[in-house]
């Protein structure tokens, strides 16, 4: 039934989307072929139209989106034209998906092993006593602990990097032609990435399954795909093989999407001896019985920038819900030049308040979204200074100036008719406002696009030379760290692991966890993850069962 | 046919209205035109409605043929038995077109007060609950949670036994009692804000309860509220409505249209004679009830609709 | 296991709190009447012999904390006391013997079984109907079915009671004699002719329960729909049944179950407008009498009857979400 042609051919596909009454393009004329066993990377920053594309390929849409136009082709199948019924048969049993989340996308009604069953009982291809034992081998080959019990298990019963691996053997249940791997690792923390790229990776090359496979990762497509497509808006960029798009990428877009990593700011000595801030010895915690941080010590001075570096769960957060006063320490203090600052934000001074400033991670929320531009600015610059009228506008003018946004443009409109980038621009904008001489940024480009993220980080670099700003940049993505820090804290289950200047962290011997997080971040060298594996010394090929292709 | 010219007919006009409004409404360009081009012909519907009983209620004195408790010596009269009187009049010999009217007028006015108040009382407690959290939280929570336990109009018949019955004891009861409710959204809706990080910023930078409130709050939460108001008052004035009924709601000699439908049900038997126009002479206050919340509903059906829309 | 215990237990211990503080309140009621209680019920004309005898049976002379205690174990062997009318009607023409003295309990009872029956009619009708039309709705959602579901049902919720059964009596009793327009029920009918007396009233408050429980199932399983493991079954090709029965379904559950519970808390209130229209002999055209007349005690036991099963109802709906929560029935 193999026919010799592409497993998938897609010409021309032109997707729309219900936006209120009107139908606007999402996927405008994207040509894509796929070979068997061969692994395609589709990339580009979100609105590219990446994950639309990718279930097309299923022959699926999502409610309120249509295709509009081309075509679809698997295995000489025409999808565009197929009943529900046709597809049905292929999807599940021929076509499988991995979605980015897997606690969402498991029933939390139902086992593991039910679920994973499901598909192969009902498609005909297997019975529930042979899937079962199937899912247990497959289990084990995607090196999930006690694969033989694991299986019974409820989804909230199994951690995150572990459910994205489950989901990966059910996607494999039946032996698909085609796995659509949607963000698969986008959730997870890079230690754990690791793990479950190299899983997908042994188990893909192992049944020669072809895949697509969607991110907007470029380290981590490297490693996963034999040729590279990037979407923009909706269109193709470009397409080549993973190791030409790396080495001489065409499209001026791709180069700067691959010149984003390229920033880095040399270290800076810090402007004076006083630190602006010091955490001394703090304990806090949200309940009375558990401590999320232990005895935390650091310091911050003026002009320099300090990461702190930590997973999901490592108290960087809290660091600074203690500095600014939203969770009183339990033990230890802030200080601020000097002095002690009173434990609760209630109790501080407007001055005191004024000095500890905050940029947020999700513009979205971090923006009043019926106030405008002028209003946002320029209520601390009201509050705190007491300007208003004329001298009001002056200032926000000239704030809005600083943070390289039009005024006459920008200044009377509402954070909803802003872009991501300029929404945080406006959020730095409102900091400034208060003319502080430190500010707190917690993983302000982590919602950003690349791009859009690099200006972000161009244009605090700019603003801390002109103003002597001293930063702490709270942060999960050592490329960020690498780009803008002097100093680095590294934490870990509300611990200091390691601190120091940013180039003695970066060069070797590190502490073990420093190590660990260092190595598990995604490099751009297609040969990073089997060196790695290497180093690490687990076997790519694999210990675990042998699983006969059926 | 009394049934087709006092529902049919005037509904099919009421109709007819909503979409030439509409239509009429869809031709300005610009924004304000846009959202008369999406909006369904339920919620122009809806609009219409609404409308013409704001202007019936609050134009009652002026329209209306006679006082609102002018009593003449013709009682009892039947629908159409003497011109002067359209409807007829009722058993103290008051005109029931004026009544009606009046009724309206009555009714949907003291549901608004009603509902005000519970917005007020419901609202204010609501937000500070959601600011402060803490205690005084905790507090306002369990007392709401008690008074919500008892169905509302168990508790208002029981409340209105104890203070008396009178219109305006009726108007606090049932607004203490609603008020319930409209704690419960706004302090979930202000719930929803107050974690935003633009909060924690106002927070952070010094504000006080009254900024938080009305600046940061309040704009935010305007299109929930404003769509629970139309719920709200729908549901007072049902309830309402049913007190009246009961007869324990609004008193004589303010005409209602619940106490009219009580004392015109006698006449439903005359549908056995073939006497329709008697027949249905209680089901047209009743039906004046359900018109405006069918048609509150469908606005506000409309309003969430665009509110949900908006969000994504 | 412990934990799903622990938290039926809390809920358990919650509702019995409620109905502890309700019948507070309820009794409290009683305290903040203002004036005097023996001169509120016999009216201006009462000589102080009669007075002072009322007094007495209504144990005035204690403090309220005593008498609360004493009605709440009454209530709990069943005795409500006994209601001004009849004490009114006592002290103005003695006290007959011990044995003729019609207590609220007796009243009462009856009329609770009357409206138990009318409830359970609409419920056995209204409860399966409309989580079907609820079901397909929401499967078929935007079709023509769907909007003129929606249209219905939303002019049927908003139509006060009263007008929907004036429009049934009109067609059903008065245009066409099928139904009688007045419910007379006694003990002595057999089921099927108290069954045809009901069909009116019955039919009533189904209309009304029947499009809220549908669109309140509609919007359970269309949010339920909208989740990302409904999409996952759907790409792994299982059948659209399939997709509602095993996978939407078994979630499905604690919304349902807390949409019908409500339901049904609402047709046991719901039905005092409609036993007044129908002259239907249940506890709630006695409670609005006894409103009228200012008869506390009746008063009283029927907004403990009602405030009672509102509240277990509630109560049995949590325990059943939270038993039907698979996050709770298996813990880490």
């Amino acid at each position: 039934m193999q026919s010799g042609g592409p497993l998938v051919k897609i010409r021309d596909l032109r997707i729309e989307g219900l936006a209120g009454e009107a139908w606007l393009p999402i996927v405008k004329g994207v040509d894509l072929d796929l070979a068997r066993g061969e692994v395609l990377g589709l990339i580009g920053e979100s609105g590219a139209g990446k994950s639309t594309v990718g279930l097309a390929a299923m022959g699926f849409t999502r409610d309120g989106c249509r295709i509009a136009g081309g075509s679809i082709e698997f295995d000489g199948i025409d999808l565009v034209a197929a009943s529900e019924e046709e597809k049905r048969s292929l999807l599940g049993r021929r076509i499988a998906y991995v979605a980015q989340s897997a606690a969402a996308s498991f029933n939390p009604a139902h086992r593991l092993i039910d679920q994973h069953t499901e598909g192969p009982v009902l498609h005909g291809v297997s019975t529930q006593q042979a899937s079962q034992e199937d899912a247990m081998a497959l289990y084990a080959r995607l090196r999930l602990p006690e694969p033989e019990s694991i299986g019974f298990r409820y989804p909230h019963q199994v951690s995150g990097g572990q459910l994205q691996r489950a989901m990966t053997a059910m996607a494999m249940s039946c032996r698909p032609d085609l796995i659509v791997f949607d963000e698969p690792t986008t959730a997870l923390d890079v230690t754990t990435q690791i793990e479950v790229l190299a899983a997908i990776r042994d188990i893909v090359e192992q049944f020669g399954t072809a895949a697509i496979y969607i991110t907007h990762d470029l380290a981590v497509v490297a490693q996963m795909a034999d040729r590279i497509k990037v979407l923009l808006r909706g269109s193709e960029v470009e397409e080549n093989d993973t190791r030409a798009m790396l080495a001489d990428p065409q499209k001026d877009y791709t180069k700067s999407l691959w010149a984003v990593r390229s920033f880095q700011r040399p270290e800076q000595p810090p402007r004076s001896a006083q630190p602006v801030i010091s955490i001394a010895g703090v304990t806090a915690g949200y309940s009375a019985a558990t401590d999320v941080l232990h005895d935390v010590s650091f310091d911050i001075y003026p002009g320099q920038t300090v990461a702190v570096v930590g997973e999901s769960g490592s108290g960087k957060s809290t660091v600074a819900r203690c500095i600014t006063g939203l969770l009183p320490p339990r033990q230890g203090e802030i200080r601020f030049n000097g002095a002690p600052l009173p434990a609760s934000y209630q109790n501080r001074s407007k001055d005191q308040l004024r000095q500890v400033q905050m940029i947020y991670q999700m513009a979205d929320t971090a923006l009043n979204p019926k106030l405008r531009i002028r209003d946002i600015i320029g209520r601390p610059v009201q509050f705190y200074r007491g300007l208003r009228g004329n001298e009001l506008r002056q200032r926000v003018v000239e704030l809005l100036e600083q943070i390289e946004l039009e005024p006459a443009l920008y200044i009377d409109r509402l954070p909803s008719e802003l872009s991501g980038g300029q929404k945080q621009r406006i959020g730095i904008a409102r900091a400034l406002a208060a003319d502080a001489q430190f500010i707190i940024c917690d993983e302000v480009t982590s919602a950003l696009d690349q791009l859009v993220a690099e200006g972000i980080l161009k244009l605090l670099d700019r603003l801390q030379n002109e103003l002597d700003l001293a930063y702490m940049f709270i942060t999960h993505d050592l490329a960020t760290v690498r780009a803008i820090a002097d100093e680095v804290v590294v934490m870990k289950d509300g611990n200091v692991v390691e601190a120091g200047p940013k180039t003695d962290m970066f060069t070797p011997p590190h502490h073990d966890y420093t190590d660990l997080l260092l190595s598990s971040v995604p490099e751009m060298d297609p040969d990073w993850l089997d060196r790695l594996l290497e180093e690490r010394g687990v076997d790519n090929i694999g210990e675990a069962a042998r699983i006969s292709p059926t | 046919m009394g049934f087709l010219t006092y529902f049919v007919l005037p509904l099919a006009v009421l109709i007819g209205l909503a979409w030439i409004g509409r239509a009429g409404f869809r031709s300005i360009p610009g924004p304000f035109g846009a959202v008369f081009r999406a909006m369904p012909l339920t919620a122009a519907f809806g609009l219409a409605v609404v409308s013409f009983y704001i202007l019936a209620a609050v134009a009652a004195p002026a329209i209306a043929p006679y006082g609102e408790s002018q009593i003449f010596d013709e009682f009892n009269l039947f629908p159409g038995e003497n011109p002067d009187f359209l409807l007829g009049t009722d058993q103290l010999g008051r005109d029931l077109l004026t009544r009606l009217l009046y009724g309206g007028r009555n009714t949907i006015g003291i549901a608004f007060m009603t509902t005000a108040l519970a917005f007020l009382i419901g609202a204010t407690f609501g937000f500070i609950a959601a600011v402060l959290g803490g205690w005084l939280d905790q507090v306002v929570s369990r007392t709401v949670d008690v008074l919500m336990a008892i169905p509302q109009l168990i508790f208002a018949l029981l409340l209105l036994t104890i203070f008396g019955q009178s219109t305006i004891n009726m108007i606090l009861v049932i607004a203490v009692l609603d008020s319930t409710r409209v704690f419960r959204l706004a302090r979930a809706v202000g719930g929803n804000i107050v974690v935003m990080d633009y909060i924690e910023a106002a927070k952070l930078r010094g504000e006080g309860l009254g900024y938080m409130i009305f600046r940061e709050i309040l704009p935010n939460a305007a299109a929930p509220l404003l769509a629970e108001f139309g719920l709200r008052f729908c549901f007072v004035f049902l309830l309402i409505a049913a007190l009246s009924f009961l007869g324990i709601g609004i008193q004589p000699p303010l005409a209602d249209w619940g106490t009219m439908v009580r004392e015109l049900s006698i006449y439903i038997g005359y549908a056995e004679y073939g006497d329709w126009q008697a027949a249905s002479l209680p089901l047209l206050p009743a039906a004046a009830i359900a018109l405006l919340t069918v048609a509150i509903n469908f606005t506000v059906d409309w309003m969430l609709d665009r509110y949900s829309g908006l969000k994504d | 296991m412990s934990t799903l215990g622990r938290m039926i237990g809390q809920r358990l211990a919650l509702g019995a709190f409620t109905l502890v503080i309700v019948s507070m309140v309820i009794f409290a009621a009683i305290e903040a009447l203002p004036g005097d209680f023996a001169e509120a019920i016999l009216g201006q004309g009462a000589t102080p012999e009669a007075v002072a005898a009322i007094r007495e049976s209504l144990g005035m002379d204690r403090s309220p904390v005593e008498r609360y205690f004493a009605w709440l174990g009454g209530v709990f062997s069943g005795d409500f006391g006994v209601s001004f009318s009849q004490l009114s009607f006592q002290s103005q023409y003695g006290q007959t013997s011990e044995r003729d003295v019609v207590t609220v309990a007796d009243q009462l009872a009856p009329r609770f079984a009357n409206t138990i029956f009318l409830a359970a009619v609409a419920a056995a009708v209204a409860v399966p109907l409309s989580l079907a039309l609820g079901i397909l709705a929401a499967l078929y959602r935007g079709s023509i079915f769907d909007r003129a579901a929606n249209v219905g049902t939303l002019t049927s919720i908003s139509s006060p009671e009263f007008f929907i059964a004036y429009i049934l009596i009109l067609f059903l009793a008065a245009a066409n004699p099928i139904f009688p327009s007045i419910s007379k029920i006694h003990a002595d009918l057999d089921f099927w002719e108290r069954l045809y007396r009901t069909v009116l009233p019955a039919l009533t408050l189904t209309l009304v329960v029947t499009a809220h429980m549908m669109r309140m199932t509609r919007v359970a399983i269309i949010n339920l729909m909208a989740s990302q493991y409904i999409e996952m079954a759907r790409l792994k090709g299982v059948p659209r049944w399939r997709v509602i029965v095993r996978h939407a379904l078994p979630n499905a559950l604690a919304p349902i179950i807390n949409v019908v519970a409500l339901n049904l808390a609402y047709l046991i209130t719901g039905v005092v407008v409609v036993e007044v229209v129908f002259v239907y002999p249940g506890i709630g055209q006695m409670f609005v009498d006894a409103v009228k007349l200012r008869d506390m005690p009746t008063v009283q036991a029927c907004c403990l009857v009602f405030a009672g099963a509102y509240i277990l109802l509630n109560l049995l709906a949590d325990v059943l979400s939270v038993l039907t929560n698979p996050r709770l029935r298996h813990p880490k």
